[in-house]
């Protein structure tokens, strides 16, 4: 149960309806950084509070 | 299909900051957003099935979520997501919520069974564009309810400021967003892909003890103008012209002045 001192997470069955809404590809969960990434539009989105905030221009642009 | 953009009439950041700037007091106003979502809330109950994941666009304050409970449909939703474009708004609320734009949809295709909306997509450049992602969203059967603002909203203001422009400046610009044309929105849902889509239209007339009131409170729900080619801001001669104007023609029988807001629901099943 070590996940009870962690930062909200997201819902599963959120995390399982959301795409990238620039590409439409698929995200990848990384629950340390709070994030949702991205790989087709290189672009992170920032999950805050337990709340993904999947605008592009609020997104964390990612290097090659 | 590029050339064939639709023309961008709304500027979405500005109406982003709006919506976060109304938030903190946003229930004190939210009377009309209320009164809509309980509308679209009866109609889900009144659809006979349940939904396993729902969609709430535009939640604001929540309004839906409580109308549901109150029409006693709870149970109808096995899991709702409440998504707005405005973090703050979404702030108050616990459960699965999601920021986004309405215009740029974050679902996978055929992942919903059902998409709700109250009041929030008169905002959107794209209406029809965002009609046909939502109805990819939805799976074969899903359903979508959504309200928007009709063209006879705020007809009073409309008029008044027209006039006292023109009076004061010689010329008027645009003061109030251009509501979709209420009959157009079954069209719009079929053209979006949209079976059996049916619409019907509301009018609401309230009342305001003053007209400065009543843009108060249009400030406070977060529904100043966005348009993105806006003209400057009113000054004090075409405002004060336009309040005169106001409590002149559009007196309520109670007292104060009347304001209407037109409300158009569509009801669609994705194919």
């Amino acid at each position: 149960m070590t996940d009870d001192f962690a930062a909200p997470g997201v819902d599963p069955r959120l995390l399982e309806v959301l795409v990238c809404p620039v590409t439409r590809g698929a995200l990848e969960y990384d629950r340390d950084k709070a994030e949702l990434i991205s790989r087709s539009a290189k672009l992170a989105y920032p999950i805050r509070d337990g709340v993904p905030i999947m605008l592009p221009e609020e997104a964390r642009k990612l290097d090659d | 299909m590029s050339s064939s953009a639709p023309p961008i009439l709304f500027d979405r950041a500005l109406h982003r900051r709006r919506l976060d700037r109304a938030a903190p007091a946003f229930a004190e106003a939210g009377f009309l957003k209320a009164r809509v979502a309980g509308d679209v809330a009866e109609r889900v109950g009144g659809i006979m099935r349940s939904f396993e994941r729902a969609v709430d666009l535009g939640a604001r304050d929540g309004s839906f979520a409580r109308a549901l409970a109150e029409v006693g449909a709870a149970d109808r939703i096995g899991f709702l997501i409440e998504a707005d474009l405005s973090e703050r708004m979404l702030a108050g609320r616990e459960g699965a919520r999601v920021v986004l734009d309405e215009e740029r949809l974050p679902f996978a295709e055929q992942s919903l069974d059902l998409v709700v909306s109250s009041l929030a997509l008169h905002w959107t450049n794209d209406l029809p564009g965002a009609l046909v992602q939502i109805r990819r969203a939805l799976k074969p059967d899903g359903v979508f309810v959504g309200a928007i603002l009709g063209g006879a909203t705020l007809t009073e203001l409309r008029q008044v400021l027209l006039q006292a422009e023109t009076e004061i400046r010689g010329g008027a610009g645009p003061r109030v967003s251009p509501f979709a044309d209420a009959q157009d929105l079954a069209g719009l849902l079929q053209r979006a892909g949209f079976k059996l889509p049916v619409s019907d239209t509301d009018k609401v007339t309230v009342r305001y003890s003053h007209p400065l009131k009543l843009l108060a409170d249009l400030r406070a729900m977060g529904e100043t103008n966005v348009l993105a080619e806006r003209p400057q801001g009113l000054n004090r001669a075409v405002l004060g012209r336009a309040v005169e104007l106001y409590a002149e023609r559009f007196a309520h029988p109670d007292g104060g002045v009347r304001a209407t807001f037109e409300v158009v629901t569509a009801t669609g099943w994705a194919n």
